[in-house]
């Protein structure tokens, strides 16, 4: 069929949960909702201080066309709207609501009428669905491409390639039914020729519900991957099924696919079937130091803290360090005040044995790095362009390509900090062209100045 | 801990979170075990000298390091096991017969000339053994080429041919003195005259295998090497068989033509590593002075391993052509 060509890494999978039921989390006595969850425009609050809330109602209006609008995951009182830390280490304004443990359901919750392709896609904003692999990009916006009658694909991305986190596995298998759904409005409203549910072959049980799922779809396809690691990485699965190379800088509609997390289309789906947005999210909880690892289900903007200590809280060595994400791109939380937000899918505690980071060594040019990019770059040189500021350097060698899958670091003998100069790189090029910009608007604006003179 | 101490104290680093087990010292750990065999079979082969070359040679190589880096104020590396490996395989490059004090510069050469002074592991152009044994070979070519075994007895007993005294079987060909080389048995075992642990292909193959399967050495650069030059030997009307076994072949595509820092970092230019070092050693055996060619071909591709590795740069996956 296709030319089937791996590249990456294989990291214990410690899949621990995947069995496990979703255990409900008890409300929380305050949640923390901040109103950026998702990438492009933050939220605009809509409500104030002092004001009631009930659960599902809009809280944070869309701040521009890639954003996504923000619901109370609690019904209670608006306590402060403020600027809190957020697991980037950037501040973001935060609504912080005292719940009133009733959860009264919010009086505007109803079922939207879907009828055309506009409906759909106006629900699909309106149910807050964002990316939940990880990126969170609005749902919304991802599925309304302007080549519609060139898609090819729509790949639901179930392959969860983290160590650790079965969230998404979770949802294949107990919340097939919205699936199910989402698939069918996909099929219906957006017509891809096919429609593929990517699951890595360690998720058996996820593949068996979903293979019964669609048992009787033709254009639908279990497609089952070998569990590698980035393998739910979108330019690696687009290239694993279809064959298909994304171009640098291209979108993916623009080879006719679609990836699209499978939570994310549970999530409209259920807020297309009985109005409900995403307020609560089931969310990983694992570690070497956690007491009893489950899968929660927790209101948006709970602080982690009460997820620990809803699994058995930590076991006697303690946490030091907790992440938010898998183990491989999530990002070290600073403090367990943090909440849970929308791409939020897992939580882990790391004891200070497993925290500790041996020095990097001198790259030995054992080419390790080569063989398991999943994008082919070559992280040494990106490595040595950056020490050495050299901006065409890291052109040459496409440092903005890099997805920061952190294959590469992982598998270094040397254990060089590789993600840490990428990211740096990627940072330091982006000022650069800002720089070249501003200077090249200062001239102009010289130039028109000279001229009216 | 404190229930209340919990959580306090945080560590935030870049991700990733988990590393593999892997590192350097290991990866130079499996091939120091992948050596000895071959130690082994040098020391039944040519006796007890054998070991007291090699031990020489990896403590002075290892003293050189420590010294270096004392005086250079660098970070001490000897912890990563790189100049243990040094230090053999200089001394698998040796006469057994070789003087100490020269064994002892010859480890200079190695550790300060050609790895220190151009920054140390990962930063040094051409293999340091290799390089020290060819700058050996040019200083001191009297006990370089001294064959004379002092030791006879384990060799007798295993092959009852006098094989080991005298010149090597690559130097007979060259002399056209067929009637004297060894049976090719013989040789695969490495009972003949030559360096102490080249001659036992049969622990070089053994150490290469220990290294693929740990997953250190790809196939690419050995396999390639020793192909070309079984190929090449026999397209010039050479006995190609003796061209595999009778010279340095083994232990320079298993442990030298597969040096990290010195040779393609591509499975792609792995293959062009061992296709030229296989056909510039076959050059340098049949029409050069030397009957030995293999140490020069593995330093001639090394200088241009630059070029192989810009040559074979990865694509990116949909790279777009600038």
């Amino acid at each position: 069929m296709f030319k089937w060509k791996y590249r990456g890494i294989y990291p214990p999978h410690n899949k621990n949960t995947q069995c496990s039921v979703v255990r409900r989390l008890p409300t929380p006595f305050e949640v923390h909702i901040p109103m950026q969850m998702h990438s492009g425009k933050a939220a605009v609050p809509a409500v104030k201080p002092g004001d009631k809330v009930m659960m599902g109602q809009l809280i944070g209006e869309m701040g521009g066309v890639v954003s996504s609008p923000i619901h109370s995951s609690v019904s209670g009182t608006v306590k402060r709207i403020n600027d809190r830390d957020s697991v980037t280490g950037q501040k973001a304004v935060s609504i912080t609501i005292e719940s009133d443990d009733q959860q009264t359901l919010c009086p505007d919750i109803k079922k939207p009428s879907v009828r055309s392709l506009q409906d759909f896609y106006d629900a699909v904003r309106d149910s807050g669905a964002v990316g939940l692999g990880g990126a969170g990009y609005p749902a919304a916006p991802k599925l309304a491409i302007k080549n519609l009658d060139e898609l090819d694909y729509i790949l639901i991305n179930g392959a969860e390639c983290e160590p650790y986190v079965t969230a998404d596995t979770n949802t294949m298998v107990a919340d097939a039914l919205h699936v199910y759904v989402g698939v069918k409005l996909l099929l219906e409203f957006m017509r891809p020729k096919k429609i593929c549910i990517c699951i890595e072959d360690n998720k058996v049980e996820a593949i068996k519900v979903m293979q019964e799922t669609f048992a009787y779809d033709d254009n639908v396809d279990v497609c089952v991957l070998p569990t590698m690691y980035p393998q739910g990485e979108r330019k690696v699965l687009v290239h694993n099924i279809t064959g298909r190379i994304v171009p640098a800088g291209a979108r993916l509609a623009d080879v006719g696919v679609i990836v699209t997390n499978v939570t994310t289309i549970a999530v409209f789906a259920r807020y297309i079937r009985n109005g409900l947005p995403l307020i609560k999210k089931v969310v990983t909880v694992d570690g070497p130091v956690v007491g009893n690892p489950s899968n929660v289900l927790a209101p948006i903007g709970t602080p982690i803290r009460e997820l620990f200590d809803f699994c058995g809280g930590f076991t006697t060595e303690g946490p030091r360090k907790i992440i938010m994400g898998g183990p491989m791109m999530g990002y070290a939380v600073p403090s367990l005040d943090m909440p849970v937000v929308k791409t939020t899918n897992c939580l882990l505690a790391y004891p200070e044995s497993s925290t500790f980071h041996p020095p990097a060594t001198a790259c030995i040019k054992c080419g390790r790095c080569l063989s398991v990019c999943p994008m082919r770059l070559m992280p040494p040189n990106i490595e040595t362009a950056f020490s050495q500021s050299n901006l065409d350097a890291l052109n040459h060698y496409n440092v903005n390509m890099c997805v920061e899958c952190g294959s590469c670091a992982y598998i270094c003998p040397s254990k060089r900090p590789l993600v840490q100069a990428i990211q740096l790189s990627k940072e330091r090029l982006w000022l650069f062209k800002q720089e070249q910009k501003a200077a090249e608007e200062a001239r102009a604006a010289a130039d028109t100045k000279g001229v009216n003179r | 801990m404190s229930e209340f101490e919990q959580g306090r104290n945080l560590t935030v680093s870049v991700s990733p979170h988990i590393r593999a087990k892997i590192t350097t010292s290991r990866i130079m750990l499996d091939v120091l075990i992948a050596l000895v065999p071959a130690f082994i079979a040098s020391i039944i082969i040519f006796g007890t000298r054998a070991a007291l070359v090699t031990c020489v040679c990896v403590a002075s190589c290892v003293i050189f390091e420590w010294l270096f880096e004392k005086i250079t104020k660098r970070p001490n590396t000897i912890g990563d096991y790189s100049a243990c490996i040094t230090g053999v395989l200089l001394a698998f490059n040796l006469p057994v017969t070789i003087p100490l004090w020269q064994a002892v510069f010859g480890s200079a050469v190695a550790i300060i000339l050609v790895k220190q002074l151009f920054g140390g592991l990962g930063k040094n152009f051409a293999n340091p053994a290799i390089t020290a044994r060819i700058v050996m070979f040019l200083a001191f070519s009297v006990s370089m080429t001294n064959w004379s075994s002092p030791y006879e007895g384990t060799s007798m007993w295993i092959y009852p041919i006098d094989g080991v005294a005298g010149a090597t079987p690559l130097a007979l060909m060259k002399n056209g003195n067929f009637d004297a080389l060894p049976g090719i048995l013989q040789m695969f075992l490495g009972v003949r005259g030559g360096c102490l642990g080249e001659t036992s292909n049969l622990a070089l193959l053994i150490g290469g295998i220990y290294l693929m399967i740990r997953k250190v050495i790809t196939w690419h650069a050995p396999l390639t090497f020793i192909v070309v030059v079984f190929g090449f030997s026999a397209l010039l009307g050479q006995d190609p068989v003796y061209h595999l076994f009778a010279g340095g072949l083994f232990i320079g595509a298993i442990f030298m033509a597969t040096d990290y820092v010195t040779t393609p970092q591509t499975n792609k230019g792995r293959l062009i590593f061992g296709i030229g070092a296989g056909i510039f050693t076959v050059i340098f055996r049949i029409y050069s002075s030397y009957p030995e060619g293999v140490s020069f071909a593995i330093l001639l591709m090394n200088i241009l391993t630059p070029y192989i590795n810009k040559f074979t740069e990865a694509k990116p996956l949909g790279s777009v052509k600038k």
